[in-house]
């Protein structure tokens, strides 16, 4: 710590340039966290996923439906502890920027399954008793300010109701947290029989009894990969034949469609970051030539070669240090705001701790990397050679 | 430090000494065969022409360089054979420089200057405070504790320059022209408080000048030519 003094005073030199080296490094740490947050927004779920859920959709696409009695058939495959389905309803909330998902299920079934999902009993209660009945997430239900008791119209762009229109009403009997910060509190979830039974009345008799996807739960989640094939194995060479997956990799394939996301991110930040490394290496660069004579004073008066080495090395971390903070601090400033605005689109768009962590780690890489160069220079400066250079 | 008795109670001891440099092919002879002792509390000036050695001896008997041959034997200890580590850690006991350019950190203000080397001892930091306000209370600058090297003029540059090489209390103050940047006045005023240590705080100083003035504050003068040192200068 004593020769904190030193240090910093080293990085004050110029501050024109320590500054705009700075601010570069913040802007790239700031863009590691928000490229991290929408990352996390797109795959995060894949973690989350449980490893004992399959899902199970039409071969060929997801929007082909199944036929809902492929439920009862599911549940009679050895290593199948029940299924469920959910169906994709694509309804609007008075305008489509307030997109969030409503899907129709089996409400016992689906909280049964779904552990990450917590409704209070009464409100459980409500709902099985409640035909209409809703429940929606937290962070939705806060964003249009609804309350238990509450009517929402929602128009469908898919299914009609008996009399032609697209306007489903729903009661709301319960708001649903998530066990984890990671679990999507966006979404309204309502009953499947009131679901079925409305859309038949209405005479467009087209996905009668037919559901969008199955979830099924597995009684040993070591067996993921044989169970899916035995359920692939069940409906093959039938009019709606199946793909079943772990829902890690059936949420993989969703962000897959946008692109490989991983990859994406990584060749964004491996540019950023390549930029960087230049742009903070040539600045440490410069203020170790600048200052060589100075440094072989530091030497003559008694500090080792390897103390002056850590010395520059622990200015081009501090340099790092301060710009990564600044910068994931902005970052975390930053994505509550646009996790507002993009609530419907990306609803777990948050900077996760674990983006922080590797933010850290990467911003002391970030100095060591470029200070090594300068600080081995520094290190084997001859001390008669660098005072002739003051 | 230990007397080593080869020294003969002489504080410095430079034996035989000779120190080529390689340029190319090509050997330069910088220094030839130099002897020479300086005993404890001793003020000395070295004097002699541009590119006489004067400097490559300094460096050689302040641990900054090796003798090609011979060696230098400093309060018993022999320098020459010390590792890179170990000089440092003996420049840092035993060792004050004092540059002609004052050799400043720009950065740090006068105290933090003087503090620097005290940062490699194992001292609290206010017993590091107290030694620098006492290194810069002996320099007559107490009141400048804060200022940086920019706000003060050559001679109090200078004198900080001379409070960070005592503020450790070395066996030995190393001087390159310490009044080769300062106007007649100011050098005036370095040499006295060179002389006020030498006289009543017994430090032992080499330093090294091409100034006759400079050098009649010492108690001895020697001289250096083409390598060759001489208690004479050369006609």
């Amino acid at each position: 710590m004593k020769f904190f003094h030193l240090i910093w005073s080293n990085l004050q030199r110029k501050r024109a340039r320590t500054s705009l080296t700075l601010l570069s490094v913040v802007v790239a740490f700031m863009l590691f966290g928000l490229l991290s947050a929408i990352q996390e927004a797109l795959v995060g779920g894949v973690a989350l996923a449980g490893a004992d859920r399959l899902i199970v959709r039409e071969k060929v696409s997801i929007i082909n439906l199944l036929p809902a009695s492929y439920e009862a058939r599911m549940e009679r495959i050895p290593g199948v502890d029940f299924a469920t389905h959910q169906t994709w309803f694509g309804g609007i909330y008075q305008d489509p920027k307030n997109f969030f998902m409503q899907n129709p299920v089996e409400p016992e079934k689906f909280l049964k399954i779904h552990p990450e999902f917590i409704l209070p009993p009464d409100q459980e209660k409500a709902w099985l008793a409640t035909r209409t009945g809703a429940i929606v997430g937290r962070r939705t239900a806060e964003r249009f300010g609804w309350k238990i008791g509450d009517k929402i119209p929602i128009r469908s762009t898919i299914w009609p109701l008996p009399d032609g229109s697209y306007t489903w009403t729903f009661d709301i009997v319960g708001i649903f947290d998530g066990k984890d910060k990671g679990t999507d509190t966006t979404p309204l979830f309502f009953r499947y029989d009131y679901f079925d039974e409305a859309r038949d009345q209405g005479g467009e008799n087209w996905g009668k009894g037919k559901v969008g996807w199955f979830t099924i739960r597995i009684k040993d989640p070591s067996q993921a990969a044989q169970v899916a094939k035995l359920v692939d194995q069940e409906f093959a060479n039938s009019p709606a034949e199946t793909k079943t997956e772990p829902e890690g990799a059936f949420i993989q394939g969703w962000a897959s469609q946008i692109g490989n996301i991983v990859f994406i991110v990584a060749a964004i930040l491996g540019a950023v970051f390549f930029t960087i490394l230049l742009v903070t290496g040539n600045t440490m660069a410069q203020a170790v030539r600048e200052r060589t004579g100075e440094l072989g004073v530091l030497k003559a008066i008694g500090f080792t070669n390897a103390q002056v080495m850590v010395l520059v090395l622990a200015e081009s971390c501090l340099l790092a240090i301060i710009g990564g903070v600044a910068g994931l601090g902005l970052a975390r400033a930053i994505t509550p705001v646009v996790a507002q605005k993009l609530a419907g689109l990306l609803p777990l768009f948050y900077l996760p701790t674990r983006a922080l962590v590797v933010g850290l780690a990467l911003s002391v890489v970030l100095g060591l990397i470029t200070g090594i160069v300068p600080a081995v220079q520094a290190m084997r400066l001859r001390v008669a050679d660098a005072l002739r250079r003051m | 430090m230990n007397e080593n008795p080869s020294t003969n109670g002489a504080l410095v001891h430079v034996e035989g000494v000779e120190k080529v440099f390689h340029r190319g092919s090509e050997d330069i002879h910088v220094l030839s065969n130099v002897n020479l002792k300086v005993p404890a509390g001793e003020f000395l000036a070295l004097m002699g022409p541009s590119g006489s050695g004067k400097s490559t001896l300094l460096n050689l008997l302040g641990g900054l360089d090796h003798p090609t041959r011979g060696t230098v034997t400093i309060g018993g200890e022999k320098v020459d054979s010390l590792s890179d580590r170990s000089l440092a850690a003996w420049r840092a006991r035993h060792i004050g420089f004092v540059f002609q350019l004052y050799n400043l950190m720009p950065m740090l203000t006068a105290e933090r200057n003087v503090e620097l080397p005290l940062l490699l001892t194992h001292l609290t930091r206010a017993e590091r405070r107290k030694h620098v306000e006492t290194a810069l209370a002996m320099v007559g600058l107490s009141h400048r504790t804060k200022h940086y090297p920019r706000t003060l003029s050559g001679g109090e540059q200078q004198r900080v320059g001379i409070a960070r090489a005592i503020v450790t209390d070395p066996t030995l103050l190393l001087c390159d022209e310490p009044t080769g940047d300062l106007d007649r006045k100011s050098g005036d005023e370095i040499l006295d408080l060179l002389q006020a240590l030498n006289r009543e705080h017994g430090k032992t100083i080499l330093m090294v000048t091409h100034d006759p003035h400079a050098s009649a504050r010492a108690s001895r003068t020697v001289y250096l030519n083409k390598g060759q040192l001489a208690s004479e200068p050369l006609k």
